[in-house]
């Protein structure tokens, strides 16, 4: 027999302390907590990005006589995967809003059009990756090149595995339909995608055009 | 086909570490036969392998932190004897190929595999029940994180008989580590091995940082929360924050020695002090990681045991989040002597010496605690006393080496390794042992054996003197860390004592031996019946000991600090409770079929067998999504159960 | 049936809300249409002279933060309810260390650097 069980029908309720805002109402919904949780998650993969760019801010200029990044970059096509990626996001918007509105069919109209423009990223940039190997500017070129490599192709691999989830979720959706438990994956999987973008912002501003301003 | 693995990397010719690999592989065989013979493995594998109950996993983390503090101390064991007979022209029984192993396994083993999983199985376990809930945020996380930690233990010590570990020592600086001064598996077995256990921590972090701030029992705002549970949230705050950096920065060793790229490497623009800032910049506040919830452990001790209530909350708190931030901003004081220059090394000596203040008000509280209590001197009492003696001492030689001038002279000598044993050991240690003694009744439902917990202690502290305060003098003398051969016998005598004090210390733990084979087969005598054996001030103490699967039949109201000891006080006429039916989550395989896929894995990337990784690293990933899949986790105990339950007896 | 069940024990809470006020297709098209806008300018301030050019650096980092701060507040709906405080507590501690991290190591290393005896010939 607890203790705290016997007390436990005190009659001193105190409902200022349930006010949420001094945290005293009690453990939050399971969509607060896994919504929470999921962003922790993120803050620790930015602060993982952080030590990559901190990581290529440093080596940038160690090219070791190879290829700069102004003699490398293609801005026109960096371009194009921004607007991918950003679209992307948007369309992932308007999916999580079909979801939130138990509009399964709509949800995964948007869910394929994030999954190409997502893909349509991936493909730049992998064509643009493999376009550096081949000039002989793979990342075992220079440390510039390594931190390059990694900084960038980690994301490319963040996005990639975006998409696998994505499929993954869409799968669960039309197998389980829109309930509490999937929408709350959805939106781990927005938040997810979303960051990647504000990842991308910081690639392209401090990667492609500071490496290549004129 | 089995990648650069062969017969050859089974040391058959160093007597060494065949012998110890071979006497572990007999005891692992042997308890594994006795579980098979005594048909143990149903009840291991449901109530303890697939278990996702917070006390459960926390009890798993504290047992494989003693298990690896006895290969911790093996390994220190052989440096102090090296140490004290490689002297002159004597030349010791250890070669330096394999004493740098050896140091390089010590510190890896002693910090990854024994603090963190004793802090993080203290936290584990005391957590949710001080906060008044079910479970952590997410359960089948916390077991993953668990099994995570023990594939990264099994592969370091799987390094002693196939292959070998690193030389670099336990912070694996390049160029040394790379391939072109490591081209050997050692460097390898660090790295994948740390990595595998760095997501498991992780995850740990995000889960109590969840749990911790979405969490509680009604009423129990912020500033109601216990210490321990205040300095857990700091603690896991630090390593959502540094673990990442660890992660991109072995990320990055790992692609220069199996890409080929150039990061660290001595050509084509590699920078060797990237690394040291990035993996100071991680283990600066991993130090923290260790200390603050053993700090959090001492301030319930201290109330409890002097009978009052902690002096001065409100000032521990802001403390704990002060030395949480703060402790972001000191990294560089572990290489002040790589030529940063002036500017820099005063702003990083300037806010380490800082970071000492915070510190210094939480030791004030415990002593403004202790002063007019009526101070018990339990086990649990005498570690803090002891921590408070030792600590002082330790933080006080760090705010010395926190000026550079200083650190100049002592950087690397054996004064900062007996500096860090200094607060490691005196925090760290002394804290998660007063942590077990104190909690192991609300765990197992008998209290430890007091007479051989008191001889541990003084073990322990006599040891630890014994053992490191000869190192400080050395450390002055001129003596370096790491060496393998004396050159000077003039410090011989300084280094017999300190062989003495780590002979006290084995003392110290074959008297913990003692206390646990001791306490058990004594149990009826010390039997937990009301829940509450200290006399309590927090909610665990509420509880039945051990407490049922949910902890709490229903959730505390909380309104005040120190919860338990308000309803002691304020003991109404018992109101027949109300039971619900109460939701837990079930049991699940998914973290310990994820480690084993990750742990076979690991041994393959280490082992260059990259067909055997590719498919443990998709068998993982299968198992996650099968995981992943499910929606109904969760089982229900009815309120009948729950009212059989309460009412049952208390064991 | 879990669907019931996991309304009766989602919503202890009293107040959760649990549909963000502010997701709606005009949050998400205007986020799109500043995003379009503040990728464009940082494409325009680095490849032409629009920006006085020791001052393009500024000008990009500023851009930067004011697209990621759009994509904070019209995709990821961070607000000012009190449901948010926790998150943005996370968000400016994850800040935070970004800054230390990505600053302290570039501070570090030029200072390293500097330090550095000069290279004999490679």
């Amino acid at each position: 027999m607890t203790i705290a069980t016997t007390l436990d029908r005190t009659l001193t309720a105190v409902p200022t302390e349930l006010a949420r805002g001094r945290g005293g109402g009690g453990p939050a919904s399971k969509r607060v907590v896994v919504a929470y949780g999921f962003w922790i998650f993120i803050l620790s993969d930015m602060v993982m990005f952080s030590a990559l760019f901190a990581a290529y801010a440093v080596l940038q200029g160690n090219t070791a006589g190879g290829p700069t990044g102004a003699e490398l970059f293609d801005l026109r096509s960096v371009f194009i995967e921004t607007m991918c990626l950003l679209l992307s996001s948007y369309t992932c918007g308007l999916g999580a809003l079909s979801a939130e509105r138990r509009q399964p069919g709509r949800f995964l109209i948007f869910a394929v059009l994030t999954f190409v423009l997502g893909a349509a990223f991936l493909f730049i940039e992998v064509s643009e990756f493999a376009r550096m190997v081949q000039k002989g500017a793979g990342p075992s070129r220079s440390a510039f090149l390594s931190a390059f490599f990694t900084l960038v192709g980690t994301h490319g691999v963040h996005v990639a595995g975006g998409l696998i989830a994505l499929i993954y979720l869409a799968a669960q959706v039309i197998a389980k339909g829109l309930r509490a438990a999937v929408l709350r994956r959805l939106l781990c999987w927005s938040l997810f995608w979303h960051a990647l973008d504000i990842v991308w912002v910081g690639v392209f501003t401090l990667v492609y055009l500071m490496g290549d301003y004129h | 086909m089995l990648g650069r693995l062969s017969w050859a990397a089974i040391p058959l010719n160093e007597p060494l570490p065949l012998l110890s690999g071979a006497v572990v592989g007999i005891v692992i065989l042997a308890v594994l036969v006795v579980v098979t013979i005594k048909g143990w493995w149903p009840y291991l594998w449901r109530e303890w392998l697939t278990s996702v109950d917070h006390k459960r996993i926390g009890v798993m983390y504290v047992v494989l932190g003693l298990v690896m503090l006895l290969r911790g101390f093996s390994d220190a064991i052989m440096m102090r004897t090296q140490q004290a007979i490689a002297i002159g022209s004597a030349q010791g029984y250890l070669p330096p190929e394999h004493y740098n192993q050896v140091f390089s396994a010590h510190g890896t083993i002693m910090i990854f595999f024994v603090a963190m999983p004793l802090v993080i199985g203290l936290m584990n376990f005391a957590v949710p029940l001080q906060l008044g809930v079910r479970d952590v945020a997410f359960p089948v996380l916390n077991s993953v994180s668990f099994w995570l930690t023990a594939t990264g233990a099994l592969l370091i010590n799987l390094s002693l008989v196939i292959g070998n570990f690193a030389r670099t020592g336990w912070m694996g600086y390049p160029p040394l580590s790379e391939l072109a001064f490591s081209p050997d598996v050692g460097v390898d077995y660090y790295l994948w091995s740390l990595q595998i256990s760095g997501i498991g921590t992780l995850l740990t972090g995000i889960n109590f940082v969840t749990t911790i701030l979405k969490l509680r029992a009604p009423g129990m705002i912020y500033f109601r929360m216990p210490v321990f549970c205040w300095t857990a949230l700091a603690a896991n705050l630090l390593i959502v924050a540094a673990f990442p950096i660890l992660t991109a920065t072995f990320v990055m060793l790992l692609l220069d020695r199996h890409l080929g790229m150039h990061f660290f490497t001595n050509d084509a623009g590699g920078n060797q002090m990237m690394y040291v800032n990035l993996f100071w910049a991680w283990g600066h506040p991993e130090v923290y990681i260790l200390i603050l919830p053993a700090f959090g452990v001492f301030s319930e001790v201290v109330a409890t045991f002097s009978g009052k209530g902690l002096f001065s909350y409100r000032s521990m708190v802001w403390a704990t989040l002060g030395i949480c931030i703060l402790s972001f901003m000191v990294w560089l004081h572990h290489f002040f002597t790589m030529g940063a220059g002036a500017d820099v090394n005063a702003f990083f000596g300037i806010m380490s010496s800082i970071i000492a203040v915070p510190t210094g008000v939480k030791v004030f509280n415990w002593l403004f605690t202790m002063f007019r209590g009526r101070i018990v001197f339990r086990t649990p009492m005498l570690f803090a006393v002891g921590f408070i003696i030792t600590f002082v001492i330790g933080g006080l030689t760090g705010v010395l080496l926190a000026v550079p001038p200083v650190d100049f002279v002592l950087h690397n000598s054996a004064f900062l390794v007996a500096h860090f044993h200094n607060v490691i050991i005196g925090g760290v240690v002394f804290g998660a042992l007063a942590g077990i003694n104190y909690w192991f009744p609300k765990a197992f439902g008998f209290t430890l054996d007091e007479r051989l917990g008191h001889a541990s202690f003084w073990c322990w502290l006599i040891g630890f003197y014994l053992a490191f305060m000869p190192l400080y003098a050395l450390g002055l003398m001129g003596m370096t860390r790491r060496l393998q051969h004396i050159p000077d016998p003039s410090w011989q005598p300084l280094l017999l004592v300190a062989e003495a004090g780590a002979i006290v210390i084995l003392c110290g733990i074959l008297c913990q031996i003692a206390q646990l084979y001791v306490s058990i087969r004594t149990r009826e005598r010390r039997l937990d019946l009301t829940g509450d054996p200290w006399n309590g001030r927090t909610l665990e103490w509420s509880t039945s000991s051990p407490p049922p699967a949910y902890n709490f039949a229903v959730l505390p109201r909380v309104e005040t600090i120190d919860a338990f000891w308000h309803m002691k006080r304020t003991a109404r006429a018992p109101v027949k409770p109300v039971y619900e039916a109460i939701e837990m989550p079930r049991n699940s395989p998914a973290g310990f079929i994820t480690a084993f896929f990750a742990t076979v894995m690991g041994f393959s990337l280490i082992w260059h067998i990259w067909w055997l990784a590719i498919l443990n690293f998709l068998a993982a990933v299968i198992v996650v999504l099968i995981a992943g899949w499910s929606i109904e986790r969760e089982e229900e105990i009815s309120a009948a159960e729950v009212a059989q339950m309460e009412a049952g007896p208390v064991r | 049936m879990t669907d019931a069940h996991e309304h009766v024990f989602d919503d202890r809470t009293p107040g959760v809300e649990e549909h963000e006020p502010t997701a709606s297709y005009l949050s998400y098209t205007v986020g799109l249409g500043l995003a379009i806008l503040a990728t464009i300018a940082s494409f325009v301030v680095s490849q032409t002279n629009l920006l006085w050019p020791p001052g393009i650096p500024v000008g990009l980092i500023v851009l930067a933060f004011a697209q990621i701060g759009v994509h904070l507040v019209f995709f990821l709906h961070l607000g000012s309810g009190s449901d948010s405080t926790n998150n943005i507590l996370a968000l400016a501690f994850g800040v935070l260390i970004v800054f230390l991290v990505i600053t302290g190591s570039i501070w570090i290393m030029s200072n390293l650097s500097s330090n550095m005896m000069p290279m004999s010939v490679q």
